[in-house]
């Protein structure tokens, strides 16, 4: 029992319902806010350290004993996801202060981006499958006020694609809880894992397992993906690069937690066909990025690639694979968060999203450029930066496994996303320059390039210090491969099975 | 029992389906609302059907119902009572602004 562990979920949610009340106080907002997402990111240290001195932490909602109440658990995997969420969320929010606009920020803007946080956290978090619906629904609706606030007509059409593709996910995702708990009888995960291993993973068990992998595929991208190129592109930079860095993350955090904590007893059905769908994801992700001109859709597209990418380290089912999985994961947040603030801020300046109908920026936004360009070669994963270790512990994976097709797969489409960012740089920093500083739409005010600097510098440091983060990457792959740890965390020394 | 709710519970998703799939935004989201309806019906049916008591401790019963699918089905319809009711709102702020409702139309035009 530790009562730290609540508190990512509960600070986030405090904060917004108290900005409910203050609309108007602008100044207010942002500094409870970016209080708020502090003390969370600061929590998720102190919780990273106990959690390496003492091993797993739970808490007991109401002092229940564990399979009867809720469980809150924090392992090594979501404790590293935590500090991400934490650390990204502050630089997407001080750029927000920037772009985002007085009349968005005047109508709870803050508010709902602390309550996505919150159910992000909380699905982290959770040990409970129902409650780890709740916190997905509190998330989505927050996503789907924050995907249609300003109310542009491209807003409004893609949000309610969004909205009806999440409702009908969501519905499956009750269904296969249902589906679940006549079978098993319990909700906790613990619980779940232990009586899933005594009843033996059968067929039927294994239909609901892929019920249960349809439905976080649909939340994370991974190979339903059809309706993410449209959504991400229509709200304004700071809540896209939010929700390209976190919300697919959390679908892929939750086919993690179910496929190595409760249905692992399959592997060569589940964890193959969840092979076999992140390299389906990776191609046609890697196509449409190599296939349009316009640098919203090519993003979107590698925010696909990114997901294909990070499932095919699960799919391998070796601890190198997880590994690689975990380390590309934490790049991954980064990244996309970088990628689309960078982007964002080139359509910004230059008015259009047309590759074709930019050029040059290079001598007018020198710095730009280069974080850019840095940006690009991490997320392809050259060497020194961030996107590496994670590919390359991620292909040795699948190639122990003897997986060659989906490790070659992997690679031949970092090519492609390489090709695809390079075309985006390419067009946009070099050539001639059409519009001097005076005839761009947008300005690009000192203090946006803040949050893009210091990514650019979490990502240089992630794959240079990658050392550092080693034994945090080692227990929370140790943690993802050995439910027993897990199991005897949550439920302790009840004999309740 | 179960085999009739079985059925019953089919046919919303059938319907709900249907309605999905159908063009017009209004009979999309009743779409959605059946098939919620669907799901909270599998659920209550997945706790088993036995005959007991209301789960109250006043009532004398030997043997109670599940509670716990009530619980679960309680928070699933408020949290999609809260979805159907912006989702509607948005469909009518959509139809105010881009004036239709036909979801062909509604189609990515390039020059927005």
């Amino acid at each position: 029992m530790n009562n730290i562990v609540i508190l990512p979920i509960i600070i986030p949610a405090i904060a917004g319902l108290i900005l409910v009340i203050f609309r108007k106080s602008v100044g207010f907002q942002r500094l409870v806010s970016i209080l708020a997402i502090l003390v969370m990111g600061f929590v998720s240290v102190i919780l990273m350290g106990q959690i390496r001195r003492e091993g797993i932490q739970t808490l007991q909602a109401g002092g229940w004993a564990p399979p009867f109440g809720i469980s809150i658990v924090a392992d090594m995997f979501s404790a590293l996801l935590l500090l991400s969420t934490g650390t990204v969320a502050l630089f997407c929010l001080l750029f927000a202060f920037q772009s985002v606009g007085k009349e968005r920020e005047a109508y709870y803007f803050y508010p709902l981006f602390l309550f996505l946080i919150t159910g992000v956290n909380g699905s982290f978090l959770t040990g409970d499958l129902f409650n780890l619906f709740v916190c997905f629904e509190v998330m989505l609706i927050s996503s789907y006020v924050l995907i249609s606030l300003g109310g542009t007509k491209l807003q409004l059409r893609e949000s309610i694609k969004y909205i009806l593709i999440n409702v009908v996910s969501s519905s499956l995702f009750l269904l296969a809880i249902a589906y679940l708990y006549a079978m098993i009888g319990t909700l906790n995960l613990a619980h779940l894992s232990i009586r899933v291993a005594e009843a033996g993973q059968d067929s039927l068990m294994t239909t609901v397992a892929l019920l249960f992998l349809i439905v976080f595929g649909m939340k994370a991208a991974l190979f339903l993906f059809f309706w993410l190129p449209g959504s991400y592109s229509a709200p304004p930079t700071a809540i896209a690069a939010i929700f390209a860095a976190l919300l697919t993350k959390v679908g892929i955090y939750a086919i993690f937690r179910m496929f190595t904590l409760v249905f692992y007893h399959e592997p060569q059905i589940t964890h193959l066909l969840i092979g076999i769908l992140g390299a389906i994801t990776m191609i046609l992700g890697a196509i449409g990025a190599v296939a349009y001109w316009d640098i919203k859709k090519i993003l979107t597209y590698n925010v696909i690639v990114g997901v294909g990418f990070i499932i095919a380290g699960l799919a391998s089912f070796t601890s190198t694979g997880m590994m690689g999985s975990i380390y590309y994961l934490i790049h991954d947040i980064f990244i996309k968060a970088l990628i689309f603030l960078l982007g964002g801020t080139i359509i910004h300046l230059t008015g259009t999203s047309k590759l074709n109908e930019i050029s040059g920026l290079i001598r007018n936004h020198p710095y730009l450029g280069w974080i850019f360009f840095i940006a690009a070669l991490s997320l392809a994963g050259i060497p020194p930066l961030s996107g590496f270790l994670g590919k390359v512990f991620i292909t040795r994976g699948t190639f122990e496994t003897g997986y060659y097709w989906l490790g070659a797969i992997g690679l031949i489409t970092s090519l492609m996303v390489l090709y695809s960012i390079m075309k985006v740089f390419m067009n946009v920093f070099w050539g001639e320059t059409y519009l001097s500083k005076e005839m761009e739409k947008g300005k690009a005010k000192g203090p946006i390039m803040f949050p893009l600097g210091f990514l650019t510098a979490i990502t240089i440091s992630l794959g240079l210090g990658a050392e550092g983060i080693h034994e945090y990457v080692r227990l929370a792959t140790e943690g993802l491969l050995n439910p027993n740890l897990y199991i005897e965390a949550v439920m302790g020394g009840n004999q309740i099975r | 029992m179960e085999t009739l709710m079985s059925i019953l519970i089919g046919l919303f998703f059938t319907i709900g389906t249907y309605l999905i799939l159908s063009k017009s935004l209004l009979r999309i989201i009743l779409g959605t609302s059946i098939i919620s309806h669907g799901v909270n019906l599998l659920i209550l049916t997945m706790g088993r059907l036995k005959t007991g008591g209301p789960p109250l401790l006043g009532e004398k019963f030997i043997a109670f119902t599940d509670s716990l699918p009530q619980a679960l089905i309680l928070t699933a319809i408020v949290i999609n009572f809260g979805v159907t009711a912006l989702f509607l709102v948005l469909s009518y702020r959509t139809f105010k602004t881009l004036g239709t409702d036909d979801m062909d139309q509604l189609r990515g035009i390039e020059d927005e």
